[in-house]
């Protein structure tokens, strides 16, 4: 049971939308927050669009999503005989 | 399929500091945290080459789309861009679409169903053992040159930009892929190339739209680009092509679609392993037949964020591909370094690393599948447990990426000589493509003729190639030779597997059940998920979407 409980957090830990999610949430933070500080020399390069602010906002939002999909449709694992691999398979999101 | 890349080194160096080394340090901690955290899953060989065949659709979809998104092919079709227009599409809507959804629809289900580990596997239960061997090794050996042609010019890449001397950044990026690669597997390679995916696309998309805001949005572009060398044939894609000389991709309309959109696309996309490995780790026959079709989609849209930026460039940079310019291949770096401000700058530079590392990543999990399969297992040692194979995989991760790294300085010497080799490449799926078809259809087709087939082919490729390099057969363009010689290779190959077929006599029916056309394998269970019904999961329905879209796009621009 111990296992099975393991197999389960490290499944969860290793699902992708929560990788890709939590990685977009932080670099949307560290862009907006270097986009609020952005100089004029900035700005002007990127004809003039705030562009580190805008990146950042999006990404936060894209990041989000993954989070919150991984959220309301949690993976669902199932235990299964390693050398059977069946479509139940564990390990994976859905 | 990758375009070549030749990439010199001129002073690119972009202006990077501190917020974007620490962009891209995250990058790789997030990565190499993956390979760790994939270790605790992997507990076979399964699970280590294929994923334990557990994969959604859309991860092994955008998987399947990333490995073939490698910085050599980003970077090459911007540049593509910028030397031949709009025309450049062709590579996506003709040259890759149709190809991906008619592996999906009609070729996956027998690579899925027959439970093979990988195409040569396919190979030895439709043939025979030593078209296994023939293919395993020369595919073995394609896939280490192409990881040693990757990591060079990713070398070359962060030599340019970020200023690190070439050995440094040869070591660098090996040892990251190894050590995520041999940690996990086929699992952490896919995890990292999706997540790649969204990084690249992230790091492309304000490129694409500062770069077009500078030069006067969409039609500022095309009235700069009519002015520019390009010339008003840049914007279109059929039109001029009645003749070879009168549009700048140097090609006939025939050429681009039998060369490029049936032989070399299909070749590539439905027999090439690298590829086919993501479908066949998907769970269940239904998702391993929309992986290729759930790639078409963003497939018919990367040129947005690829073509585009290329043309920006060149109305951009006067001397772009000039003698004593930058050459086209620098296109998205150059613009990289003009628009974007430290902090997106950082991401871009991450993705650019981050798909140089997945394309090589793709062909060192490919290659450590076949070694150990089709080579060790199949023709060395058979009848070990399990662990032992799961061992063996990662040593042969390992000997890949230290082949990889020779192959990368042997280019860093002869850049041209890789140069030939990454073209050779380019066709070298034709003949292969031939014995799968005829061998698909023609159940009467015998192991021999697929031996002899596939081996005649393979050589009538490399001969017409060293023949036109030679000079010794004249195909006019390096293009031309391309098409020709894929083309050549294609009608040897069915010729001889034909002939050869006459005088051998065929395998029994019973050993190939699910592996030709119209002989099911009873047997096998139906494992259709609940909810494949839907449309939305018809490999067909979308298949076809995706066919209808790609000649939709074409309107615009013909």
């Amino acid at each position: 049971m111990t296992d099975e409980t393991g197999r389960k957090r490290a499944a969860r830990l290793f699902d992708i939308r929560r990788i890709i999610g939590g990685l977009f949430v932080l670099y949307g933070l560290i862009l907006t927050v270097a986009g609020l500080l952005d100089g004029d020399a900035a700005i002007a390069k990127a004809e003039g669009v705030r562009i580190n602010l805008w990146m950042g906002v999006a990404m936060i939002a894209v990041g989000g999503v993954f989070l919150l999909w991984e959220r309301l449709r949690p993976l669902e694992v199932t235990p299964a005989s390693p050398d059977e691999p069946g479509p139940d398979s564990p390990g994976d999101p859905s | 399929m990758p375009p070549l890349l030749t990439v010199a080194a001129p002073d690119l160096r972009l202006d990077v500091n501190l917020l974007d080394y620490a962009v891209l340090a995250l990058y790789f901690v997030t990565v190499l945290g993956i390979g760790l955290a994939a270790r605790r899953a992997v507990k076979t060989s399964l699970d280590f080459f294929l994923s334990g065949r557990s994969l959604p659709a859309w991860i092994t979809g955008l998987a399947f789309l990333s490995a073939n998104l490698g910085a050599t092919e980003i970077l090459g079709m911007a540049a593509n861009g910028a030397q031949y227009g709009i025309a450049t599409v062709h590579y996506y809507w003709i040259g890759a679409v149709p190809a991906m959804v008619f592996l999906g629809i009609v070729m996956m289900p027998f690579y899925y169903r027959s439970k093979v580990h990988s195409v040569p596997d396919f190979l030895r239960r439709r043939f025979n053992g030593q078209t296994q061997l023939l293919n395993a090794i020369t595919f073995a050996m394609a896939q280490v040159l192409i990881a040693g042609i990757n990591l060079y010019a990713l070398s070359l890449v962060m030599g340019a930009l970020l200023g690190w001397p070439l050995l440094l950044s040869i070591v660098v990026s090996a040892a990251i892929v190894l050590a995520y690669v041999v940690l996990g597997g086929l699992s952490s390679a896919i995890y990292n190339e999706v997540m790649q995916f969204f990084v690249i696309l992230a790091g492309l998309i304000p490129v694409t739209v500062l770069g077009l805001m500078k030069v006067g949005g969409w039609s500022g572009l095309t009235e700069r680009v009519k002015q520019s060398a390009l010339g008003d044939p840049g914007l279109h894609t059929w039109a001029n092509t009645g003749s070879a000389d009168a549009n700048p991709l140097g090609a006939h309309w025939i050429g681009i679609v039998l060369g490029l959109g049936f032989v070399l696309s299909f070749g590539y996309w439905t027999t090439n392993f690298a590829e086919v490995q993501r479908g066949l780790s998907a769970r269940n026959t239904n998702a391993a037949r929309l992986t290729p079709i759930v790639a078409a989609y963003p497939k018919l849209f990367i040129p947005v964020v690829t073509v585009i930026p290329g043309l920006v460039a060149l109305v951009l940079f006067s001397d772009l591909g000039k003698p004593d310019g930058p050459q086209y291949n620098y296109a998205i770096p150059l613009l990289m370094g003009d628009l974007l401000p430290n902090g997106v700058l950082g991401i871009a530079v991450t993705g650019l690393l981050a798909s140089f590392m997945a394309g090589m990543a793709a062909n060192i999990s490919g290659f450590n599948t076949v070694f150990t399969y089709d080579i060790w297992k199949s023709h060395v040692k058979k009848d070990r447990p399990d662990g032992y194979y799961l061992n063996l995989g990662r040593w042969a991760t390992v000997g890949g990426v230290v082949l990889g790294i020779g192959t990368a300085l042997i280019a860093a010497g002869f850049s041209n000589i890789m140069n030939y080799l990454q073209a050779l490449f380019s066709f070298f799926n034709a003949p292969l493509f031939a014995t799968f078809i005829v061998g698909l259809f023609w159940r009467r087709m015998t192991a021999w003729a697929g031996f002899w087939g596939l081996l005649s082919g393979t050589v009538v490729a490399f001969a017409s190639y060293i023949g036109f390099k030679a000079g010794l057969i004249d195909f006019g363009t390096e293009l031309n030779a391309t098409f020709w010689g894929a083309g050549l290779a294609f009608g040897v190959d069915v010729v001889v597997s034909v002939v050869v077929t006459l005088f051998t006599t065929p395998k029994p029916e019973s050993e190939l059940r699910g592996l030709v056309y119209g002989l099911s394998d009873a047997s096998l269970a139906d494992d259709a998920l609940s909810g494949d019904k839907a449309w939305y999961r018809s490999p067909v329905v979308l298949g076809i979407g995706a066919l209808a879209l790609a000649g939709l796009l074409y309107l615009p621009f013909l």
